[in-house]
């Protein structure tokens, strides 16, 4: 009788990574942008933060229990959602606000869609743009860093919304005072002095979202482990950037304050971590490319002509809807098939 | 008991919001308040009625190839009368209710019924099943309105019952609000029905 061989399926090599290796790189990437928060925002941050997770995981460990499912919050992407969920938020929002938030992201973005691989958009976008149409008063006054005394702290705009109040100034030039002009004019060349504080974090904002500085080395640490490609951030950023280099400056066309643009907000937080959740985005590489650029176009429009100073959440919400069609119509050619 | 049968299973077994999904679009329209839900639904009930009661009558005299824009012509004649009362006798509703008063014209349950149910039975049921549907609308509008308005403005039918201290949830009497509480109660009634019948 010859030797019995053992039978297995392909693949036959296997990497070692799982689901579960890769939500904790995640989160261990998102750490120095936490530790960023803190220093910037106070322990508040750190409050809001560990509120957003444990209500996270406690909507999915309660609903997974009702519809009969395993225990499924220690593959941590409940865990990445509640802490993106937070980043998202300015730091003097209501106890109240990450819990209702994350509760919504994940039982309507997730669970009603039968878990982990199944929801169609970012559970953390979708509980964000919840907050921010139903309390839209609380959502969007931040302060200043290290500016969080307690509840009636001084509020401050963000770089974005200076920007957006003092454009509107601009563009209607003929419905407004000399003075105005002026000072909106002033007040716009200032934004480019405070380049070195937005790339490190040390302005008012969503808790997460400000220091481009350590988004960028989680960032690189998930690139380098290829937990996240190089595409979808890519054509996100580079679209924003051409975007509103061409459209968004006041002396004509190609004048516009791109790199502005590109530190501020929450752009470097939602192409890096948020626009490349695996499950909401394209599978194929062309289709990532086309993501990202339909990201940027859409982030950028809301930005220079929308009613919102900051587009990004919603853009990446619109896109994640079109991601099943995207996938569809970028399928690889197969090889050898006859055409018709 | 025939005709209790008739009127009960527009109430729940053959509700039109929940089990037929006809007239969906006022339903998402109008039920950002109670009195919004409820105005709309007495609406659309009068009107149901009358036109089932006018096209059951005639129903022998109408040629089948012009059935439907004959029953559009006399629902919208009732749809009319209802609409110059409603502007009359209360102003206030008609201006929140805007444009969805016309487009009463144009609801599937009226227009549904007409097909399914008035234009092949006599005119007593006719009349029974059109209570019924306008009875299981106006109480499928006032639920989901109910969860829209107490979540969304803290207050039913205008009065304030929940705690200051409550800030309402803005989007659930906004459209994003009115398809998930649509959908989720959609689901609800799905799922009884279901494990019903397990």
């Amino acid at each position: 009788m010859s030797k019995m061989f053992k039978l297995s399926v392909t693949p036959h090599i296997r990497d070692n990574t799982d689901v579960q290796k890769i939500m904790y790189s995640v989160i261990l990437a998102l750490l120095p942008a936490a530790a960023g928060a803190v220093y910037f925002f106070g322990l508040r941050a750190l409050w809001l933060i560990v509120l957003s997770i444990i209500s996270c995981a406690a909507t999915e460990a309660l609903i997974g229990k009702m519809l009969g499912k395993p225990l499924t919050i220690f593959d941590g992407s409940a865990v990445i959602t509640g802490i993106l969920l937070a980043f998202n938020l300015p730091v003097g929002v209501p106890w109240w606000i990450p819990v209702v938030g994350s509760i919504f992201g994940i039982a309507v973005g997730k669970m009603t869609f039968g878990g982990l691989g199944y929801n169609p958009v970012n559970p953390a976008i979708l509980g964000r743009i919840f907050l921010l149409i139903s309390w839209p008063i609380q959502m969007t006054t931040w302060h200043k860093p290290n500016g969080f005394t307690g509840l009636d702290a001084e509020t401050v705009a963000t770089p974005l919304a200076v920007l957006k109040q003092n454009s509107r100034i601009i563009l209607n030039r003929d419905s407004s005072t000399i003075e105005a002009f002026n000072s909106a004019t002033s007040k716009i060349a200032e934004l480019s002095d405070s380049y070195m504080d937005l790339f490190i974090g040390n302005v008012s904002g969503c808790i997460g979202e400000t220091s481009v500085l350590l988004l960028l080395i989680g960032a690189s640490f998930l690139m380098y482990k290829h937990y996240i490609g190089w595409r979808i951030p890519f054509s996100f950023v580079a679209t924003v950037g051409i975007f509103t280099w061409i459209f968004g400056g006041y002396e004509g066309y190609f004048t516009g304050p791109w790199l502005f643009h590109i530190i501020s907000g929450g752009l470097i937080i939602g192409a890096f971590f948020m626009a490349t959740d695996m499950v909401t985005s394209p599978i194929t590489f062309r289709g990532r490319i086309i993501f990202g650029i339909g990201c940027g176009i859409i982030t950028s429009v809301i930005r220079l002509w929308g009613g919102y100073p900051e587009g990004v959440s919603f853009s990446i919400l619109l896109m994640n809807i079109t991601v099943p069609i995207i996938d569809r119509y970028t399928r690889p050619r197969v090889f050898g098939k006859v055409g018709k | 008991m025939k005709i209790v049968s008739e009127f009960t299973k527009g109430l729940y077994r053959e509700n039109p919001v929940f089990r037929l999904a006809l007239g969906l679009c006022p339903t998402l329209a109008v039920t950002s308040s109670v009195e919004n839900g409820v105005g709309m639904g007495v609406a659309a009930t009068l009107v149901l009625v009358c036109s089932n009661f006018i096209i059951s009558l005639v129903r022998n005299l109408v040629p089948k190839k012009i059935r439907i824009p004959i029953f559009i012509v006399i629902i919208a004649t009732f749809v009319t009368i209802i609409e110059m009362l409603m502007q009359a006798y209360y102003p206030s509703l008609h201006k929140s209710l805007g444009i969805f008063v016309p487009l009463i014209v144009v609801n599937c349950i009226i227009l549904g019924r007409a097909e399914a149910f008035a234009s092949r039975n006599n005119v007593l049921y006719s009349i029974i099943d059109g209570i019924g549907m306008g009875v299981g609308f106006t109480l499928s509008l006032v639920l989901i309105s109910s969860v829209r308005e107490i979540l969304g403005n803290g207050s039913f039918y205008g009065i304030f019952i929940l705690p200051t201290a409550y800030k309402p949830v803005l989007m659930m009497v906004m459209a994003p609000g009115a398809f998930l509480t649509l959908g989720y109660l959609l689901a609800f009634f799905n799922w009884i029905d279901k494990s019903g019948n397990n």
